[in-house]
């Protein structure tokens, strides 16, 4: 059996700068507590060299010029957490949840997949740097002797088996995540190192604290046997982003968006899936007028949401962080937050990767990611409802349909065998909204017409064709239609066309539904 | 002492090495691929809608446009295409469409307001690619705003379509695109067949409106076609042997409404006034 161990030093600072990684070359402090008494939590390396220690409070830590003063980000902090737990499960299934800092991993037959052990330490330290974090490794033949290492060692180490102790024995008996009680017995004693630990006898330990010197002995002589509790996979990809000063513009908006999108792409790619949609939640900064003005009139006013919500349905899983990134632009052009945006959260909804393969006598169908960014580009200019593919709806009511997405998928269909024999139906051209028009009526039918500053005379006319529906609704509708052949004799030249017209019962009007061409 | 002819070619042979293959070969144009239009006399005389081309279909309004439109795109679609229409005037009738066996779900609607937009949006999908046909419906736009379209403009989009199996096909009342279109037709109605005069029973009620027309024909004149002629293997454009001669040549075609038999001509016209009863879309 063998056992890996990954482990993430200084994760609460890890996780702020996983968001900004423009902050790792910077002295940064992160400050946590009820305030006002608020201490340093944790320190990078750089703030370490200038004087700033855990523990300090706030106004201690502000006293040393250049240092960045955060507070700690618990979200980051649960986005990081749930990152190294991608990484793990990229890696195999069988995993333990330890901490939030630190996960185990059985990697027992993964030699085929990634080859020694010190190439499968090698990966997880390049895949935690792939997602913005820096892990240490450890792989042994027991989990607490890969997890006190990796918490003790940076980089990837190694431990052969059978030489579990030799590792741990310069290894101070702290790192062996001791109960205080336990901490302050071996102190007095004088035991500091595992090695110490290791050579006292175990019964009489046992004597003297109980089971618990028992196994903090068995873990300092490298014979722990405890085993993995299996965490189940999650399924939840989300990215959280505060911003210090509520951001307005597009451009440095989109900017923070492709960052959060290449992350979750990145986790999402470590578990193989894809992205079938985002869903997007900005909090918005609250309007100084609308925090302090009380006047009856801003009262009655319906108030803003402080939250912005859209969410991007893809018709195809994909994995494309540019891509995903243009088509939140174009949502964000067409629809704008009302207010500066302060707070991102962002969703993906995951799904298997699309598996497809063309076939050489199928029609070339649109690329469905190129597709997805062209429809989205012509939405942005025509509007959102205005683009897709029709559908008629199941009604005798003139012009029903609605609009829905279109989808590559749908052009997948295998060509219809026919013999091509089929005759040319007559086109109609719908006029929408119907044209009002005046007609004469001789008889009952109609001889002349005017619309759209147009007059003509009916050469020949054919009706009326009554329909109506929907009396059990609130919106009714009948109308005699008429198919209406039209001279136009004054116009230069002359022309002529058919028409569809109708008499509207309920408005007692007469409109051009339409052209025939 | 000159150089002779030889000595150049070879000069500049050597210097285009890598770059041009064979630059004093007479590079013969290919023989252009078209789809037809499903209007068997049109595809005869046209050899089809030529791909990766720009196609301007211009006419009076009732002239058969928009058929030849719903036809091709009943075609197209058949043949497991995806298909994309730029309806300038938001005219598209789905109703009419699914009549012509156009198969509605395969086809991208895009309804504009206006011309900017129309433009705009047939550019993106001839970039996007992939499509099998994209319609440019300018016909209901008033003509003397179409006019001022710059020829730039059918450039633009005479290069976009170029060398993509796509068809660009463009509908108005003028021909506007000029030079750029490698076919263009004009159409024109011709006379009408009305199904009035066979309604013996006065208490029939038909509810689609096709039912009341019952077709007319139309005239198509070939005013401009670059279609290269096709050898033999090319199995898509067997029936696509037309030159520049045929530039003038004039078709008559028939559209109907109601579905005929197949051993009925299609002309002359009074056939299309048939007395047989009509049995679809009964009230």
């Amino acid at each position: 059996m063998a056992f890996a161990a990954i482990f993430v030093p200084n994760f609460r600072l890890q996780a702020v700068v996983r968001c900004e990684p423009e902050l790792a070359v910077r002295p940064i402090a992160l400050i946590d507590g009820p305030p006002p008494t608020y201490q340093v939590v944790a320190v990078n390396r750089l703030a370490a060299r200038l004087g700033v220690a855990e523990e300090m409070t706030k106004a201690a830590a502000t006293q040393f010029p250049g240092v960045e003063i955060r507070p700690r980000g618990k979200l980051q902090e649960t986005t990081a957490h749930a990152v190294l737990l991608d990484v793990a499960w990229s890696f195999s299934p069988r995993m333990e949840d330890t901490a939030p800092d630190t996960v185990l991993i059985d990697v027992d037959g993964l030699a085929s997949l990634f080859g020694a052990h010190e190439n499968i330490a090698a990966s997880m330290v390049s895949k935690c740097a792939e997602m913005g974090l820096t892990a240490q490794v450890a792989i042994a033949a027991n989990v607490e002797t890969a997890s006190v290492v990796a918490r003790a060692l940076p980089g990837a180490t190694v431990i052969p088996e059978g030489r579990e102790a030799k590792f741990l024995e310069s290894l101070p008996v702290h790192m062996l995540s001791l109960s205080e009680e336990l901490c302050e017995v071996f102190e007095r004693w004088g035991v500091k190192t595992c090695k110490a630990l290791a050579s006292l006898p175990v019964i009489s330990l046992s004597e003297c604290v109980g089971q618990e010197g028992v196994r903090v002995h068995a873990i300092a002589s490298g014979n722990g046997v405890r085993s993995l509790v299996i965490a189940e996979p999650a399924h939840c990809f989300e990215e959280f982003f505060e911003l210090e000063d509520a951001v307005e513009d597009l451009e440095p908006l989109s900017f923070l968006l492709g960052r959060l999108l290449d992350q979750l792409c990145a986790r999402l790619a470590a578990r193989s899936l894809a992205v079938r949609a985002i869903h997007l939640h900005f909090t918005l900064q609250p309007s100084f007028e609308s925090a302090f003005d009380s006047c009856s009139e801003a009262i009655r006013k319906k108030e803003l949401s402080s939250d912005y919500v859209c969410a991007i349905e893809l018709p195809v899983p994909c994995r494309d962080a540019k891509l995903l990134l243009k088509l939140v632009r174009l949502r964000l052009q067409s629809t704008p937050p009302h207010a500066p945006v302060q707070k991102i959260h962002m969703l993906a909804v995951p799904s298997f990767p699309r598996v497809t393969q063309g076939g050489l006598f199928v029609p070339e169908v649109p690329d469905p990611e190129k597709l997805e960014l062209t429809i989205a580009r012509i939405a942005h200019v025509v509007g959102e409802g205005n683009v897709g593919s029709p559908q008629l709806m199941d009604s005798h009511r003139p012009d029903s349909f609605r609009m829905h997405r279109f989808s590559v998928a749908s052009a997948y269909a295998q060509p219809v065998d026919r013999d091509g024999k089929m005759e040319t139906k007559i086109g109609f051209r719908a006029y929408r909204p119907p044209v009002l028009t005046k007609v004469n009526l001789r008889g009952g039918r109609p001889i002349n017409v005017a619309f759209l500053g147009r007059s003509g005379e009916v050469v020949h006319a054919s009706g009326p064709w009554r329909t109506s529906g929907d009396w059990w609704e609130e919106d009714p509708w009948q109308q005699d239609a008429w198919d209406v052949e039209v001279n136009f004799p004054y116009e230069t030249p002359p022309s002529q066309g058919f028409y569809r017209i109708c008499f509207d019962s309920r408005q007692k009007k007469w409109f051009v539904l339409g052209a025939y061409d | 002492m000159r150089p002779t002819s030889a000595a150049l070619r070879l000069q500049v042979e050597s210097a285009l090495t890598g770059r041009v293959i064979s630059p004093f070969r007479l590079r013969e144009p290919e023989p252009t691929c078209t789809a037809p239009t499903g209007i068997p006399a049109l595809d005869e005389s046209t050899g089809g809608l030529p791909r990766g081309s720009l196609t301007e279909i211009y006419g009076p309004v009732s002239s058969g446009k928009t058929s030849i439109l719903l036809s091709t795109l009943a075609g197209r679609t058949r043949n497991a295409e995806a298909c994309a229409l730029v309806d300038a005037q938001d005219a598209f009738d789905p109703n009419a469409a699914q009549t012509a066996g156009v198969h509605l779900e395969q086809v991208l609607w895009v309804r504009c307001r206006s011309l900017d937009q129309a433009l705009r949006s047939t550019d993106l999908l001839l970039h996007g690619g992939g499509f099998g046909l994209i319609a440019l419906d300018l016909a209901d736009a008033p003509a003397r705003v179409v006019r001022q379209i710059p020829l730039n403009v059918w450039f633009r989009l005479r290069r976009a379509v170029e060398s993509t199996p796509t068809i660009l096909l463009v509908l108005s009342q003028e021909s506007n695109a000029k030079t750029c279109a490698s076919l263009v037709l004009r159409l024109q109605k011709e006379t009408a067949a009305w199904s009035l005069h066979s309604r013996n029973n006065a208490g029939r009620i038909f509810h689609t409106p096709s039912c009341l027309l019952e077709g007319w024909t139309s005239e198509a004149e070939i005013v401009r076609t670059r279609i290269q002629r096709a050898t033999a293997h090319y199995i898509d454009i067997d029936r696509s042997s037309v030159s520049r001669q045929d530039a003038g040549k004039i078709v008559r075609f028939a559209v109907c409404a109601d579905p005929r038999h197949e051993n009925e001509p299609t002309l002359p016209v009074p056939s299309l006034a048939r007395k047989k009863e009509r049995k679809q879309n009964p009230g």
